[in-house]
């Protein structure tokens, strides 16, 4: 799995100097987009069967996910009831597929955000350096001193219960594992020879940093951000299960764990199932990350 | 001497962040949206209990002033008081800490138990069957929830041997230590895919090294280099990676105690939380990042008295 650092072979003639756009969505030796590695096809196809299971929700089952029916409650699965019903009557596996709605949506979301903000300022801390660079790596030492699950529940209740805080909250954390990637990145292809010439070309600053240098410094902070789908999703179930996350009736699999968890001993699939769907997504999006790294010959 | 120096200038440079550290709790009040004693008190607060709120956080001076005292009092030892239970955070959290540090030391040790064996058995039979397996473990074992775990243990472990308790933390250190191995285990196998990737690759540096393959040429058995040779250096980069990953492993005894009702830190931060007991919430979220920059400090420092290579900069 480990590739060569240094292609071996005969030397290729010099290129002319050109950015390089996202010369790693083309894979190594830019053979195009389509030669996809098993790893990452594997990822891929669990990925999309996820969603596929969250958008198709009202599909695949007759049920509403949030509708009780208390003389229903606890059924064994079977009777039209995949995984039986939860302690309000609530068909299980059904809120299983509208949990994926929610839980990869807040949980792509959740990186976005973080993604886009310390990306830039990673970006433009590597370039200009100086004081700015200064005073954001100062605080990037703050955010990181504090255990980020903490800081994140913190936030959330200091913000207030809901949606929109635990975007903000995950943001105010997040970003800084962006900042310092890219920042790092930044320092090193600074120094190359693509970037020495575009500025010695001329080029308006705003052209080398989107153009030429923030192509080649994304993967890094692309392969965090696919883990940090997973972290970020891990928070959500996780503030769902300390009751701090998706405001019921809305299913999550954090909160559809701490209810099965009151019955653990006698239907222990109400919390096996939803923490296996967890887990599975996981692992779908740590395939695709791997996949991700191979192709670009990088590790 | 140079030990010394480099003692002392690691101890400086924690001071920004320790200051940084204090910003950050002391904002947490002022991010509640629209006015915090009110958000706090409920919507049937009177205008006298709104008021006295104020008054007790200070919330009508200037924003500098509140901070000066804030971190005037954090430096007395005073973390204010819970609103809950009209006693010092202080004292609540010396009744808290006991649980949380057993726990994280047990869920270390048993963090490197299963991680060093299993990074051992990959760098050695590399690119085999041991080899391929270890690594599909970070695969799985990153996206499990830490709290979902603890349930499945609970479930296949304590209730079909019976021999741990299930929740609970005892009274004698006999019982405080039964009581923390499901947690503890819990924590750890949250933590090993982490551990197992890096020490994999330090492992497999080490191997491929100069003194190792000198020490296979003149004769030494396998079992020697390994022992010897290559788990000292492989101790050193395992402190380093726990070191980095000191945060994660503090942040997630937060809902392990939750899942097993130990009485720690994390415990105490939820139940404030229900509660709107800003105080303790303040409180507890600064002693785990305390924790977080101690054992920082400390991995630096046994770093630098395990590998003399370090350069004391």
């Amino acid at each position: 799995m480990t590739a060569p650092a240094v292609p071996v072979g005969p030397v290729e003639p010099l290129q002319p100097l050109q950015p390089s756009r996202l010369p790693w969505l083309r894979g190594r030796g830019g053979e195009g987009v389509l030669r996809l590695n098993p790893t990452l096809v594997i990822g891929l196809s669990l990925l999309v069967v996820i969603v596929l299971a969250g958008v198709l929700a009202p599909v695949l089952s007759p049920w509403d996910p949030v509708a009780q029916d208390l003389t229903a409650s606890l059924q064994p699965p079977g009777n039209g009831h995949l995984l039986g019903t939860d302690q309000l009557g609530r068909d299980v596996f059904t809120r299983l597929l509208y949990a994926a709605r929610v839980d990869l949506r807040v949980g792509a979301l959740a990186v976005l955000f973080p993604f886009i903000i310390g990306t830039t300022l990673g970006l433009l801390a590597g370039w200009f350096g100086g004081w700015f660079d200064l005073v954001l790596m100062r605080v990037v030492d703050m955010v990181v001193a504090f255990p980020s699950f903490v800081l994140i529940i913190a936030l959330v209740f200091a913000l207030g219960q809901g949606t929109a805080s635990i975007y903000i909250a995950i943001t105010l954390v997040g970003w800084v594992a962006y900042a310092r990637i890219v920042r790092g990145e930044v320092l090193v292809a600074k120094e190359q020879e693509y970037a020495l010439a575009a500025r010695a070309s001329g080029l308006p600053t705003w052209r080398i940093l989107l153009r030429h240098l923030l192509p080649n410094v994304l993967l890094q902070a692309f392969v965090f951000a696919m883990s940090d789908v997973v972290l970020s999703i891990l928070a959500i179930v996780t503030l769902g299960y300390l009751g701090l996350g998706v405001p019921p009736p809305t299913p999550d699999w954090g909160s559809m764990i701490s209810e099965g968890q009151n019955f653990v001993f006698t239907k222990w699939y109400l919390t096996a199932v939803p923490g296996l769907a967890v887990v599975v997504t996981g692992l779908a999006l740590a395939l695709v990350a791997d996949g991700v790294v191979q192709r670009s010959g990088r590790r | 001497m140079r030990h010394l120096a480099y003692v002392g200038r690691r101890l400086v440079s924690t001071i920004p962040v320790l200051l940084g550290i204090s910003v950050i709790v002391f904002f947490m009040i002022h991010l509640v949206p629209g006015d915090p004693a009110r958000t706090l008190l409920g919507v049937r607060a009177t205008d006298e209990a709104v008021a006295a709120l104020h008054a007790k956080f200070g919330l009508d001076r200037p924003i500098w002033e509140q901070y000066l005292s804030f971190l005037g009092r954090l430096l007395h030892g005073d973390l204010g008081r819970s609103i809950l239970y009209d006693t010092d955070v202080s004292s609540l959290l010396a009744l808290r800490l006991p649980a949380t540090l057993w726990l994280l030391v047990a869920a270390t040790v048993m963090a490197l138990l299963i991680s060093i064996p299993l990074a051992v058995l990959a760098a050695t039979h590399r690119d085999k069957l041991a080899d391929q397996v270890v690594r599909a473990v970070p695969l799985v074992g990153l996206g499990m929830p830490t709290f979902w775990v603890g349930i499945m243990l609970v479930l296949l472990l304590a209730l079909k041997v019976h021999a741990f308790p299930v929740s609970g933390f005892g009274k004698t250190p006999a019982q405080h230590l039964s009581s923390i191995i499901l947690p503890g285990l819990t924590i750890a196998l949250a933590l090993t895919p982490i551990l197992i990737r890096s020490l994999r690759t330090s492992m497999i540096g080490v191997l491929d090294s100069d003194y190792v393959v000198t020490a296979r040429a003149k004769g030494l058995s396998h079992r020697r280099v390994i022992t010897a040779h290559t788990l000292r250096n492989a101790a050193v980069s395992s402190i380093t990676v726990l070191g980095v990953n000191i945060a994660y492993l503090v942040g997630s005894t937060l809902v392990v105690e939750r899942v097993f009702a130990l009485p720690g830190m994390g415990t105490m931060m939820l139940d404030a939380i229900f509660n709107r007991d800003f105080p303790v919430v303040q409180g507890v979220t600064l002693v785990f990042a305390l924790m977080v920059v101690a054992v920082n400090l400390l991995t630096d420092l046994a770093h630098a008295a395990l590998d003399p290579r370090i350069e004391l900069a």
